[in-house]
């Protein structure tokens, strides 16, 4: 190694930093004050997280009391870039005309970029408050229409960032 | 020497040493829950109130993992170099005093120490940190790995550039109080002042040193993990790194009990004045000694703190750094420290 002979350690620091001893009390007395702030972290399984409306958890459908509000026009399975959602159409008696007789979206595939939610004409997919996913095999990830479907009380919170924000 | 020493002395021993690696056990508890304070977490506080049984936890699963040996490894070496290192962590609790002795039996009066009137005392106890490094460079060396290697030998030069300076800072302690016994050592400071306030210089270098003949950060290179994996217990696994481990933290102890008697007092409770005329109790009486169990302890766990607290606050220095604070600060400091008090005792007594 070339001898370095400006701009060394010893220039840099003044007398008492090259003590040392003052520089360390201060760190310690950094981390002693840390030792009596509340925890950032929680304790998961008792203590939850409930997020604001703008968290993007699992896609769900809305489900009014009349039924889901979607008419499986597929434009969420089209711009899904996962290609997670497969949704086959059918022929009802209801105003809507339409509803999605199989609606499927791939857990394993989904990205949660949102796009369904953005795209849907209907409001009928968004994105919920659920970020606890656990599965025990492949299958068990596809969620059918039985998982899929939330009444819409329990979707207030995004629906109102939605109305608001977009 | 009769059976009913003997057996005396192996129910002492017994009781010492499960004392000993319980409280090193708890350490580890202790080192959790403090970096997570520090860290702004929580710890472990699942097994049992405030986490409190997560040290058996540890140890169980310890038992329960299965013991790899590597095929290049010694075997033989591989398997003594845990062993040297408790055995030595646990023998250095011999000499330490704890307290005056408890009960009398035939004459002979015990308490929770081995051999409380070892006239080398002080000297002992440094022989024996001094031949904990073997279970670290053993293991590092009989391991046939790279890593491993680097962790013990690393291990071996800092610990023969630090042994110098702590035994000079010691070498104050003992010009003052005129004997290597350890409690004839507390018996002056009993009387008289804390040696820590004659030798302040001294404690900061034998407080510097412990942490390096502890291999705890800033000075633990033997394991830094991020150029070492594991360091000397790389190739280690099951109960055979948990002895390693617990040894680390008996010596942590060790050292902290040795501070406790050199610089704080032992068992003295009061700094200046002398406790059995102010709490109105003979010397050696049993209350005045159980008491004196408490205060050193508490005074060897405070020191215990401050080893966790410091490991959690500063960097690990570089292996240049580490040579040049112990060879060109630390050791000229200590020898100046050890003219002036000899000067010192020699004017002004």
């Amino acid at each position: 190694m070339a001898n370095i002979t400006s701009n060394t350690e010893s220039q840099r620091l003044n007398f008492w930093e090259k003590l040392y001893l003052p520089e360390i009390a201060r760190g310690l007395s950094l981390t002693l004050r840390q030792m009596f702030k509340p925890t950032f972290t929680r304790r998961y399984p008792e203590e939850r997280w409930n997020p604001e409306g703008s968290y993007r958890g699992r896609p769900v459908l809305v489900l009014e009391e009349d039924g889901e509000r979607c008419v499986a026009c597929g434009l969420c399975s089209r711009v899904c870039p996962a290609l997670a959602i497969e949704v086959r159409a059918a022929e009802t008696q209801d105003d809507k005309e339409r509803y999605p007789e199989k609606f499927e979206i791939n857990m394993l595939r989904c990205i949660y970029c949102g796009f369904c939610e953005e795209v849907c004409p209907e409001e009928a997919i968004v994105m919920s408050k659920d970020y606890e996913l656990v599965f025990g095999s492949q299958e068990e990830g596809i969620f059918g229409k039985d998982k899929l479907l939330v009444p819409v009380a329990q979707l207030q919170d995004r629906l109102e960032f939605l109305r608001q924000w977009r | 020497m009769s059976l009913t020493n003997l057996i005396i002395i192996l129910v002492q021993a017994g009781i010492l040493v499960n004392l000993m690696l319980m409280a090193a056990a708890y350490m580890v508890l202790a080192e959790r829950k403090i970096a997570a304070w520090i860290q702004n977490r929580v710890g472990p506080d699942r097994v049992g109130p405030w986490g409190l049984f997560q040290s058996f936890s540890d140890v169980f699963k310890l038992y329960l993992k299965e013991d790899i040996v590597p095929a290049a490894a010694d075997y033989r070496f591989h398997a003594l170099a845990p062993v040297i290192a408790i055995a030595v962590a646990v023998t250095t609790f011999a000499i330490i005093p704890f307290s005056g002795p408890l009960v009398e039996i035939d004459g002979i009066k015990y308490g929770l120490v081995m051999a409380p009137n070892m006239n080398i005392g002080i000297l002992a106890v440094l022989a024996m940190t001094s031949v904990g490094v073997y279970g670290v460079a053993l293991a590092g060396w009989s391991s046939n790995n790279k890593y491993s290697l680097m962790g013990g030998l690393r291990s071996a030069a800092q610990m023969i550039s630090y042994e110098l300076s702590m035994g000079l800072a010691i070498i104050g302690v003992v010009l003052i109080a005129g004997s290597l016994n350890l409690i004839e050592i507390i018996n002056v400071q009993t009387k008289g002042v804390w040696f820590i306030f004659l030798q302040p210089v001294g404690f900061i270098l034998f407080f510097v040193t412990a942490l390096a003949e502890t291999n705890r950060a800033p000075f633990d290179l033997p394991e830094a993990e991020p150029e070492l994996v594991g360091g000397y217990h790389t190739e280690y696994s099951g109960m055979k790194f948990g002895l390693l481990y617990l040894a680390e933290y008996a010596n942590i102890l060790a050292s902290s009990a040795i501070m406790a008697t050199l610089f704080l007092g032992g068992w003295d409770v009061i700094p200046f004045l002398d406790d059995s005329t102010i709490l109105g109790l003979a010397p050696n009486s049993l209350p005045l000694v159980l008491l004196g169990h408490v205060v050193f302890l508490s005074k060897a766990f405070a020191l215990v703190f401050v080893f966790i607290w410091i490991r959690w606050s500063l960097p690990r220095f570089r292996y240049d750094q580490l040579m040049n604070l112990g060879w060109k600060v630390l050791l000229p400091i200590s020898l100046v420290n050890v003219i002036l008090t000899g000067l010192g005792i020699l004017f002004l007594q």
